[in-house]
């Protein structure tokens, strides 16, 4: 039990696992023991809001490598969603791409576009980077809403259901497991891109860009290349919503869509993969459980009118406690938690 | 010909409103460095105050007003002291994202306290037209103008003359050094607030006279952000030429071009600039060393 003292590595290869201590693989045997039995234990809705946490998972942690990795601030990512879930939809709908082609599509698209619009990165910074991608965000609805030819302009597009070796996958439970299986893949890749030498030239374009460019960081490349990475996560949330729901409509992808998913990667943690998924479950699940308790205590019956402005005191209180508390978000604290119980019974 | 002259004075009286929005950013950001995206929810917080008090209470102008200028100062002072003192020193998305915070807690307490229903709003302008060289344009918009002409008038002025507004500038320039000359940076930031709250009650009676007391006040908060970035965030000429020119350009493009395009163009206009001029027209450049 060297636990207490530290972790000691001897080789290269064992610095850079994923997971180092024994505790880490049975947490990690737990989660996944949580999320494979999910779905046969929670109320049917519960499996939508893990559904749609899925989603958010993926689009949060793209939003992580940007801001929380590389530093580059974006209000933009739901106009970005809005490409991966219009190109995915009007692939299948109107050309008939196969299932898992019009994913792909719809994330090298999304990833292209992302690269376009990160194009201002190179001059800007902070604040006015901040507001470009705000006209970003603000473009890419406008083009969303008036090009009728294809998108279909204000009406909602309808995606028929997508099929994957003559299987249909529709409802919550078969959808359960397409969104499992990408959200663990952007998840894995978003971990071992920070192991890299591209991730590692992302964080130190976010700690000091002009050290990072003297010590040879291509930063046009780099920063082009961080916005096309988070965009094209975010083409993927946005493709496999526009599956599930199976129906696109602009209205899932304005500024608050965009400012929700900041909410969760600072109440996660910035530059953490984890604290992205920690964030995404926090913001999707606590609107749903306040609505769910509302429903059913009879009690709070009276707040049901003003139940939109409560949720929206409570999104903004979380956003304001957690900044002012702990900066460092969910991840932080549970890093902490597990500090105290490992050092227990001493303080440090 | 009639066709311009019209266009030209309503995207000027549109920009005069919309860079008089601008200054109250600009106030914040030039003694604080933050950019306030809860500005918005203060001219919306504001309408209602000023509102409630004149026409749900029924106090007389001149009282009314200056309990709502007295709310303002407080609001921005207890913002400040609560929400953003820990925020110094935070990375530059903490602080976006703590107003943006800030703006959702604002806006829902007045759906809470006021409902959703629009109100009107006691007409203190009137709100006839008259022909101004062949076109006619709203009284109300002139005197949007003149607002502005004035604000402009006394901003400058507090900047340069007063010894409040100079030791804002100091503060915004440098913070230690600004210490090290005996000015207190907390008392700064707190004057700094509490003058964007005031600014916010008289831009905010503004705004409700032209388009009511309703929750789309908040969503002017948003245009304005082109406003600023391309005038430049810290420069107060730059709000007023970034105003004429996001309101002259949506003017033309809302009556030769059509077709909607008039709701982007700000955007487009704004991306456009910086690519040019990365830190706005006017904005002050910062040089970087490492």
């Amino acid at each position: 039990m060297g636990v207490a003292t530290g972790i000691y590595h001897t080789s290269y290869r064992a610095d850079v696992a994923l997971r180092h201590t024994r505790a880490e693989w049975v947490r990690l045997a737990l989660v996944i023991v949580a999320v494979v039995a999910a779905p046969f234990v929670v109320a049917p809705y519960w499996l939508t809001v893990l559904n749609q946490i899925g989603i958010a998972v993926i689009g949060a942690i793209g939003l992580n490598i940007l801001i929380g990795f590389t530093g580059q601030i974006s209000l933009g990512q739901g106009g970005f969603l809005a490409v991966g879930a219009y190109t995915a939809g009007l692939l299948t709908a109107k050309s008939g791409v196969p299932f898992p082609l019009d994913l792909v599509a719809a994330v090298l698209v999304t990833a292209g576009v992302g690269a376009l619009f990160g194009l201002p990165a190179l001059r800007l910074k902070g604040l006015y980077l901040a507001i470009a991608t705000l006209a970003s965000q603000q473009i890419i609805l406008w083009v969303v809403t008036h090009w009728d030819a294809v998108t279909g302009g204000r009406d909602s597009l309808v995606v028929p259901p997508a099929t994957l070796f003559g299987l249909q996958l529709s409802g919550d439970e078969t959808f359960y497991w397409v969104i499992l299986f990408f959200a663990a893949v952007a998840a894995l890749c978003a971990t071992n891109l920070f192991r890299t030498g591209l991730g590692r030239a992302f964080v130190a374009i976010r700690d000091q860009d002009i050290a990072a460019e003297v010590i040879g960081v291509d930063l046009f490349r780099y920063k082009v290349l961080a916005f096309a990475i988070s965009s094209g996560f975010a083409g993927l949330a946005g493709a496999l919503s526009a599956h599930y729901y199976m129906i696109v409509t602009w209205e899932r992808f304005t500024l608050d869509v965009s400012i929700l998913y900041l909410a969760m990667i600072i109440v996660g943690g910035l530059g953490s993969v984890s604290g992205a998924i920690y964030g995404a479950a926090f913001m999707i699940a606590v609107p749903a459980w306040i609505e769910e308790l509302s429903r059913n205590l009879s009690s709070l019956a009276f707040l049901q009118p003003d139940m939109p402005a409560i949720q929206q005191l409570i999104f903004g209180l979380t956003i304001i406690l957690f900044l002012v508390f702990e900066p460092r978000g969910l991840s932080r604290i549970w890093e902490r938690v597990k500090d105290y119980f490992r050092l227990w019974p001493f303080r440090y | 010909m009639e066709t311009f002259i019209q266009l030209t004075v309503n995207g000027l009286a549109n920009g005069a409103i919309l860079a008089l929005a601008a200054l109250g950013f600009v106030l914040i950001y030039k003694a604080t460095g933050v950019l306030n995206f809860a500005q918005g929810e203060f001219l919306l917080i504001a309408a209602f105050v000023i509102w409630f008090f004149l026409v749900e209470i029924g106090l007389p102008w001149v009282v009314g007003v200056a309990v709502a200028v007295a709310v303002g100062v407080a609001l921005g002072v207890v913002i400040e002291r609560l929400i953003l003192r820990p925020m110094v020193g935070e990375p530059v998305i903490s602080v976006i994202m703590v107003t943006i915070g800030l703006a959702a807690v604002l806006a829902a307490l007045v759906q809470i306290i006021w409902g959703t229903r629009p109100r009107a709003f006691p007409d203190f302008i009137p709100s006839d037209t008259i022909d101004l060289l062949g076109a006619t344009v709203g009284v109300n918009r002139l005197w949007a103008i003149g607002i502005v002409a004035i604000a402009l008038l006394a901003f400058t002025l507090f900047y340069t003359r007063s010894r409040d507004g100079v030791a804002m500038r100091a503060v915004a320039d440098d913070q230690q050094a600004a210490l090290a000359q005996g000015i207190s940076v907390r008392r700064t930031f707190a004057f700094a607030w509490a003058l964007a709250g005031v600014s916010a009650v008289f831009g905010g009676a503004l705004v409700a006279n032209l388009i009511g007391v309703s929750a789309g006040i908040s969503s002017f908060g948003l245009l304005v952000f082109p406003v600023v970035i391309l005038g430049g965030l810290d420069s107060v000429p730059g709000a007023v030429v970034g105003g004429a020119i996001i309101g002259l350009l949506t003017s033309y493009t809302g009556g030769y071009v059509g077709g909607g395009l008039e709701t982007v163009i700000p955007y487009l206009a704004l991306l456009a600039i910086l690519m040019v001029k990365p830190y706005g027209l006017f904005g002050q450049v910062r040089i970087e060393r490492v």
